[in-house]
């Protein structure tokens, strides 16, 4: 058994309040207090505890079926005749998609607490997959949130829910979408706090969520950092993933924010243009507030309440961001950059054409500005796209774009 | 009167004749814009002794579907934190005594900046402020601006709240204690002020903080008013009368609506000897 203890190794941020800078803390309803600082009295304990890694590393290994390849898309970068894109293969993760990292990691978290009922918020659909699958192998029982506009653009991933033995909950108020959705499981979890553990899907909500989802998820900058160093001798020469919430991106970031040398870039959603206000582009186009139990760039209008998203890909329609990116985007350790839905599916068909891999929505969006920074570069420079999940989801919503009925 | 002066005044007033204070919410900008001012009279009238106009967010996190639909509605109709402030000053051409509780989320105020907002709050007139995600680790820069400006921060203590936590709340407490007499959301189930939990609680708050304590989420009708009356010095009501008030089409309705619902809990209390 692969064994890379101890796993989380970079103890400095959050400070023991929950903030990065300025950002993160635990702006949420007295009612949820108790709740969380069990939670992170668990963690900072069970993030430390050999037999817990333990735990969470085999389960890594044998179910969910890490690690994920690094692999050269040589036919890709050749089109694009600029420096080499190497994929980080979270596609190929038991579920499709980096989501499962997080899932498991919390499920065990969830029994540690001696909780008998888990639930879940979730826009593309895949984390409510990945906490269903995690669920049904624990013998949970499973209540997932979703947006009714999400529910009828991921049916599929509504459909294997349902199989997996999860109650899906469709969510009707402000804009029907992961927001929303997030919400009602909130408010779900300040009702049933005793029995429920609450799975967050991204690297948001109140500390210690940020920091623990981010922890489960940067086995993929830790596999990764390692892979280079195997297959290239080297570090990559800038790393690239999409930025909904965060948590594929800061999984893959995290690992590598101490080697300066390596630039890093998150790809948020542009949605129909940054300029049509109709986007999901907080750390681009948005500015400091408080949303879901923590401070981070938001969007909202002059009067502080939360605008409405746009993007293709419903894993990215949120309009807040985990508040490690805020820490990042401004100590300029990484940069933020938007792609717009259509850039976003040329990448999807490009990826697909020339590798045979179909990327999700999400995952298109970093795949797009990979290609757009590989053709900027040097041929001997390696540009590192963390592909966070597969787009089979996707097929039904690409075909009814380019008006294809299927 | 000064507006610390103003709520103090109210619970000593209410100590003396043994009362407990009626505390009724309505979301500002519900059932329209202009049947706010003259609703907050009506509760006044009908025996309301304190009230909470809630500032409309679009994601209320602990609120359930009535304030949470009555929020969207009030947003679609224009209502920003501004009007809130407006309606609070209109109120107080009238009426220079009853206390008034801004309940919201943070949000709105943030993006105003807590300075003018605390500000705009003391010009118009508002007394105190309850700011639902905004615990007492995350408010330093908040209550510094609240406290120059001589307005309350009201602090929530939960059936969830350690004795830990209960200290650090009655240090920064201000107003009243509102204790949240449910695990759940606002309108949900109905709460029970039987368990001896729920009495220590408010009782310790009591004795940590020397303000008094107001019980809601989960008080519904005058039955449920008089058991938490018996317990509490001050009984919310909010869910409730948003419910009906969202069926009013004019602004006499409303108002009649208002007296018909809080008279009988009025009576209630009333009836409830300490």
């Amino acid at each position: 058994m692969k064994s890379e203890l101890p796993v989380f190794n970079l103890d400095y941020r959050p400070d023991t309040a929950g903030h990065f800078g300025g950002y993160g803390g635990k702006y949420v309803s007295e009612t949820l207090m108790a709740a969380l600082d069990d939670l992170n009295l668990a963690w900072q304990k069970l993030r430390k505890d050999p037999e817990f890694l333990a735990e969470f590393d085999y389960d890594l290994s044998h179910y969910v079926g890490r690690p994920s390849p690094l692999y050269h898309a040589k036919r890709l970068s050749a089109e694009v005749g600029g420096a080499q894109i190497l994929l980080k293969r979270e596609d190929l993760n038991h579920t499709g998609a980096h989501k499962i990292n997080n899932t498991v990691g919390q499920a065990l978290l969830a029994r540690y607490l001696g909780k008998s009922r888990v639930i879940a918020e979730t826009g593309a659909g895949q984390h409510g997959v990945a906490s269903a699958t995690v669920a049904a192998r624990l013998g949970m029982q499973c209540v997932v949130y979703m947006g009714e506009v999400d529910i009828h653009r991921q049916a599929i991933n509504v459909y294997r829910m349902r199989l997996l033995g999860a109650e899906v909950r469709e969510v009707t108020s402000g804009s029907a979408t992961l927001k929303d959705a997030l919400n009602e499981a909130m408010r779900d979890w300040v009702t049933n706090v005793d029995n429920t553990y609450y799975i967050i899907g991204t690297v948001a909500g109140p500390h210690p969520y940020p920091q623990l989802v981010r922890d489960f998820n940067s086995v993929i900058g830790r596999e990764a950092r390692r892979q280079m160093q195997e297959q290239f001798g080297c570090l990559p020469d800038a790393l690239v993933a999409c930025v909904g919430g965060g948590s594929n991106a800061m999984g893959l970031f995290h690992p590598f924010v101490d080697d300066t040398d390596v630039p890093m870039f998150g790809v948020e959603a542009a949605g129909r243009g940054l300029e049509t206000g109709q986007h999901a582009a907080p750390l681009t186009a948005g500015r400091v507030g408080v949303l879901h139990g923590n401070k981070s760039y938001l969007m909202d209008d002059d009067n502080g309440q939360i605008l409405h998203t746009h993007s293709v890909s419903a894993g990215l329609d949120y309009p807040g961001v985990g508040p490690e990116h805020s820490w990042l985007k401004d100590t300029g350790r990484a940069e933020y950059v938007a792609i717009d839905d259509k850039e976003a599916l040329a990448a999807f068909h490009q990826l697909t054409r020339t590798e045979g891999i179909l990327p999700a929505l999400e995952s298109s969006h970093a795949v797009a500005y990979a290609v757009k920074l590989a053709a900027s570069m040097p041929t001997n420079k390696l540009v590192l796209v963390n592909l966070s999940g597969r787009g089979d989801k996707d097929v039904h919503t690409v075909a009814e774009l380019e008006g294809i009925e299927l | 009167m000064s507006r610390m002066n103003r709520l103090r005044q109210c619970f000593d007033t209410l100590a003396t004749t043994g009362r407990t204070a009626l505390v009724p919410f309505v979301t500002a900008g519900d059932p329209s814009v202009d049947t706010t001012v003259d609703i907050m009279h009506a509760l006044v009238d009908a025996g309301a002794d304190i009230i909470e106009l809630g500032i409309p967010f679009s994601d209320p996190m602990a609120d359930g579907p009535v304030i949470q639909l009555s929020s969207e509605r009030a947003i679609e109709r224009g209502v920003s934190l501004t009007t809130v402030l407006d309606n609070v000053h209109s109120f107080r051409q009238n009426n220079q005594n009853t206390p008034v509780v801004l309940m919201g989320y943070l949000n709105p105020l943030y993006r105003m900046t807590f300075s003018v907002f605390a500000t705009k709050a003391a010009t118009a007139g508002v007394d105190a402020v309850l700011v639902v995600d905004s615990p007492p680790e995350e408010s330093s820069e908040f209550e510094a601006c609240l406290k120059q400006a001589d307005i309350s921060m009201i602090r929530l203590v939960a059936p969830t709240t350690t004795a830990e936590r209960m200290r650090l709340i009655a240090k920064n407490a201000g107003g009243f204690i509102y204790y949240v007499a449910l695990k759940g959301i606002t309108g949900a189930g109905s709460s029970n002020n039987e368990t001896a939990s729920s009495l220590q609680r408010i009782d310790t708050m009591r004795e940590l903080s020397g303000l008094p304590v107001a019980a809601g989420f989960g008080i519904k009708d005058a039955e449920s008013a008089a058991a938490w009356a018996q317990v509490a010095d001050a009984v919310v009501i909010g869910s409730a009368l948003v419910t009906r008030l969202a069926e009013c089409s004019s602004s006499e309705q409303a108002c009649d609506t208002v007296k018909s619902f809080l008279a009988p809990i009025r009576t209630a209390m009333d009836n409830v000897h300490k």
